[in-house]
């Protein structure tokens, strides 16, 4: 994508995507770069300040939340802590989660959490990064809390029936971490091991962490 | 109980509807992507716009534009709507500023 700009001849940092990138400028693309250049132009923002907020938004990634779930795994106080508050305990790790609070819920072996935003997209991508396409569409939003069960056997998570299963409706000012049950065969595990295990889908609670997961982290 | 059957549900509010099963193919953000909320990003942060705002302004998209529209088209036609209400931006710089940006995009 030749044509993008930061208004101030900066090398463009992200990895080229030559499936996305060489595709011909649509309307909508076209106009993001239009106002862009006008703000910039205008002195409301600056381009160097664009360049500085995407750089941030690639900075945040699911890797943040799993660190701060395998250590309320390794430390019960600080795990107290972040049910307490997430922005709070996450801080403690040097991770700035921004204003808008998030609220952790904890897993057990009776009790599963799912989040959803049934009227956006709300998340705490300031924790773990931008949100999946599935969970802005609609196939998710509004069937997550309807038949919640049944969008879980389809993320390939079955609950058993005696699991109670409560379904959190985020919002703009109010998001949802679900911290997942440590699970068995994890004794002795390094913290780093165990947050390797908590992918994102994890802390959306469409999957559950696995001791014998691939350890390729992401998710 | 029966003022709910009067009651009108916006096309955004899709929670407890019927729906396909959840395509869960990912795409990467490409930049204009991230640009986007990038800008709503920075607008917020120095008050010149609200989340409430972009809000409003993608719920307000006719349900045909709301469903036919990605997810970051929905965004950036919200944040102009709002920028143009706000008198920040008029619709001829934007019109002439793009065409601008399809030149460069063509000759580059």
């Amino acid at each position: 994508m030749t044509a993008h700009t930061h208004g101030d001849g900066h090398q463009h940092p992200h990895p080229r995507q030559p499936d996305v990138e060489d595709r011909p400028l649509t309307y909508h693309m076209a106009l993001t770069a239009a106002v862009a250049e006008l703000l910039v132009a205008k002195g409301v923002v600056t381009a160097d300040e664009l360049r500085r907020t995407v750089e941030d938004i690639d900075s945040r990634h699911p890797g943040d939340g799993a660190r701060v779930v395998a250590r309320a795994w390794m430390d019960t106080a600080f795990k107290a802590r972040l049910l307490e508050d997430v922005n709070d305990a996450a801080a403690e790790l040097g991770i700035d989660c921004g204003g808008i609070p998030i609220r952790a819920v904890e897993n057990t072996r009776r009790l599963h959490n799912l989040v959803v935003c049934t009227l956006c997209s709300c998340y705490p991508r300031m924790l773990i990064g931008l949100p999946p396409d599935w969970y802005k569409a609609r196939a998710y939003r509004s069937r997550a809390v309807r038949e919640p069960r049944a969008v879980l056997r389809e993320f390939g998570v079955t609950l058993p029936d005696d699991v109670e299963l409560v379904v959190h409706d985020s919002t703009a000012d109010m998001r949802y971490l679900v911290v997942p049950a440590r699970p068995d065969g994890t004794d002795g595990w390094s913290e780093e091991a165990l947050a390797a295990i908590v992918t994102r889908d994890c802390m959306i609670g469409t999957a559950l962490p696995r001791s014998d997961a691939p350890r390729s982290g992401g998710g | 109980m029966a003022e709910e059957t009067h009651m009108h549900r916006r096309h955004h509010d899709m929670g407890g509807l019927d729906a396909g099963p959840i395509d869960r193919h990912e795409h990467d953000h490409a930049p204009w992507e991230k640009q986007t909320d990038a800008i709503m990003r920075l607008l917020v942060a120095k008050g010149v716009m609200t989340v409430d705002e972009l809000r409003r302004g993608i719920e307000e998209l006719g349900p045909g534009a709301y469903d036919a529209m990605s997810y970051y088209e929905r965004w950036i036609s919200s944040i102009t709507g709002n920028l143009l209400e706000k008198r920040i931006l008029d619709p001829a710089e934007i019109g002439r500023t793009m065409d601008e940006v399809r030149h460069r995009h063509e000759t580059a």
